[in-house]
């Protein structure tokens, strides 16, 4: 791979040993991907602060810089860890303070979480804490080069706002903070950022569940692939692309989807695929909808529904605001918990404007920077969960044994106020 | 004796029975790492142990996590003792780095169609060079 000066003059230590060590990660990386050189990148969004048990066990041996060098760096020497040499940003982690008590989440991986916050901090990271820092301030541009991992993340930099970032993991994120460098592969090149497959809406997708089910369609097709779609498709919200990109990157492993007229860097479909030739649609009609909608639903026995989970990907402001008026007046089941994932500085807003209220008062809680599929907890004896987001409706019964409905924002409120699940598929 | 030749991407040379499915593995909610084991319900592995057995398959899927969950068997002391995969990409490799077993991708004669599960199998990620030691493995994969 070939290197500039600087990134060997990074590489010899001149940088400090940090930075070198970063530095031959990336090298080692990027040659067994075969790149042919490093991009620079000044938008970096990692993972370093959730606690785990092998995390734990690396910051009792030698603080919170063994733990970075180890898991971000893999590195085994001792090093001083500097300030981050470009913006990054801290994804969503495990449960903070605000959760505590309503789940089994250990106070110790909170306490953990704290240290680890003050200890990144102090070398400029920014704690967004979520999977959606495009709604909370880091906002790339269209073309600019990103290392960000969190698959739902990926999908919405690519190909919603255009920006361009492969699928990182903790330890390339953390090399790439420390020196502004990513391999330039796979999605940083225009040649790859073209559209593979068509699928065409012929029955309408409109509104949030709808576009959910289609994008559970669409990556169970094309897995890695990259999908075009068009048809019969409603104007889309933030959180439709959003909720979208995400049940694409479930199913399947989706980086990059194209909506013709809709996403920046396919204005027409024939830009789409890049003048190339366009291949033959796969129809996406009533049968498939109502077979992902049952896919979906494989999941669910007893009606009795006393977990009800709304954000994912974290929700936005518009969403909140609609959760809210939902549940105006009317409370919230025995035994039934209803919770609503958001960022910390969106609930800042959402307290301000009296939504967070709304909800509590119905028996509902706000919580933020994290996810039961995250941190591994529910709460207490939760049996059956209903949500409107097809990634957690897809993960959480493997990962905590529950079963599943999926629905509308409407059905899940509905849900959690009545103990019943009544959704439907008209 | 069969030899694969492919592309070495982790250096070190190791013998070990080979673990082999055609279904890609998810890092995030499809091992637990604390084990080594296989935990996706509908996986052809669900269940087993990859821990020190050279695992062959064709690629990675899945959450972002999957390098820091393979990361995580290695220092947790389970991690297979080599991988073999088809399918490049970053998740896949950055997770064969930190792993730190000897790795050799895209080998010819196809490794999925050429190891069988219970062949003792040498990974040279120096070299490239897969050889099958001992082939008196059974096959976990339908459909041949």
């Amino acid at each position: 791979m070939h290197l500039t000066d600087e990134e060997k003059r990074m590489r010899d230590g001149v940088e400090g040993d940090a930075v070198a060590v970063a530095m031959d990660l990336l090298i080692r990386y990027g040659d067994a991907l075969q790149a042919e050189r490093l991009v620079a990148t000044r938008n970096v969004a990692g993972t370093m602060t959730q606690p785990s048990p092998a995390k734990a066990k690396l910051v009792a041996e030698g603080g919170w810089a063994k733990a970075f060098a180890v898991m971000n760096l893999d590195s085994d020497r001792e090093l001083d860890i500097p300030s981050m040499r470009v913006p990054t940003c801290q994804l969503q982690h495990g449960f903070g303070a605000d959760a505590q008590g309503l789940t089994r989440y250990p106070a110790d991986s909170i306490r953990l979480q704290e240290d680890a916050e003050s200890y990144f901090t102090d070398r400029g990271v920014r704690v967004l804490g979520t999977c959606t820092p495009y709604q909370v301030g880091n906002l790339p541009v269209l073309g600019e080069h990103c290392a960000w991992m969190e698959s739902s993340a990926v999908v919405y930099a690519n190909s919603v706002l255009g920006a361009r970032t492969n699928c990182e993991g903790a330890a390339s994120t953390g090399a790439a903070s420390l020196t502004g460098r990513i391999p330039y592969w796979g999605n940083h090149l225009p040649a790859n950022r073209l559209a593979t497959h068509l699928v065409r809406a012929e029955t309408p997708v409109a509104g949030f569940r709808d576009w959910g089910l289609l994008g559970y369609f669409v990556g169970e097709l094309v897995q890695e692939a990259r999908p075009a779609v068009v048809g019969s498709l409603a104007p889309a919200s933030d959180a439709d692309l959003k909720h979208f990109g995400a049940a694409t990157a479930t199913s399947g492993g989706v980086e990059l989807y194209h909506l013709p007229g809709v996403t920046p860097e396919a204005p027409t479909l024939e830009a789409a695929f890049g003048g190339a030739g366009i291949p033959e649609a796969v129809t996406y009609g009533q049968r498939e909808r109502r077979a992902t909608y049952e896919t979906l639903n494989a999941q669910g026995q007893s009606a009795d529904v006393d977990f009800v989970l709304l954000g994912c990907p974290h929700a936005s402001l518009a969403q909140v605001e609609e959760i809210a008026g939902l549940l105006e007046g009317r409370r919230l089941a025995d035994g039934a918990q209803l919770w609503v994932m958001l960022p910390r500085a969106l609930a800042a807003e959402a307290l301000r404007r009296g939504w967070t209220r709304t909800i509590t008062r119905a028996g509902g809680r706000v919580l933020t920077e994290s996810c039961p599929a995250m941190s591994r907890a529910a709460p207490p004896g939760t049996r059956v969960m209903a949500t409107d987001s097809a990634k957690q409706a897809h993960y959480l019964p493997a990962i905590l044994g529950i079963e599943a409905w999926f629905g509308t924002t409407r059905e899940c409120v509905d849900a959690a106020v009545t103990g019943r699940w009544r959704g439907e598929l008209t | 004796m069969i030899e694969l030749v492919g592309r070495g991407i982790v250096p070190g040379r190791v013998r070990a029975p080979a673990l082999v499915t055609r279904e890609p593995i998810s890092g995030f909610g499809g091992i637990d790492v604390a084990t080594g084991t296989v935990i996706e319900p509908r996986h052809e592995l669900f269940g087993q142990c990859f821990t020190g057995h050279v695992l062959v398959f064709p690629g990675a899927k899945g959450s972002s996590g999957w390098s820091g969950f393979f990361q995580s068997t290695r220092l947790m002391g389970t991690a297979p003792a080599a991988l073999v995969f088809d399918v490049i990409t970053t998740k896949a490799v950055l997770g064969a780095i930190v792993t730190r077993v000897p790795t050799v991708v895209q080998a010819a004669p196809a490794p999925l169609e050429t190891i069988r599960t219970g062949d003792v199998v040498e990974v040279d990620g120096d070299t490239g060079r897969i050889v099958v030691i001992r082939t008196d493995g059974v096959a976990v994969h339908s459909g041949e």
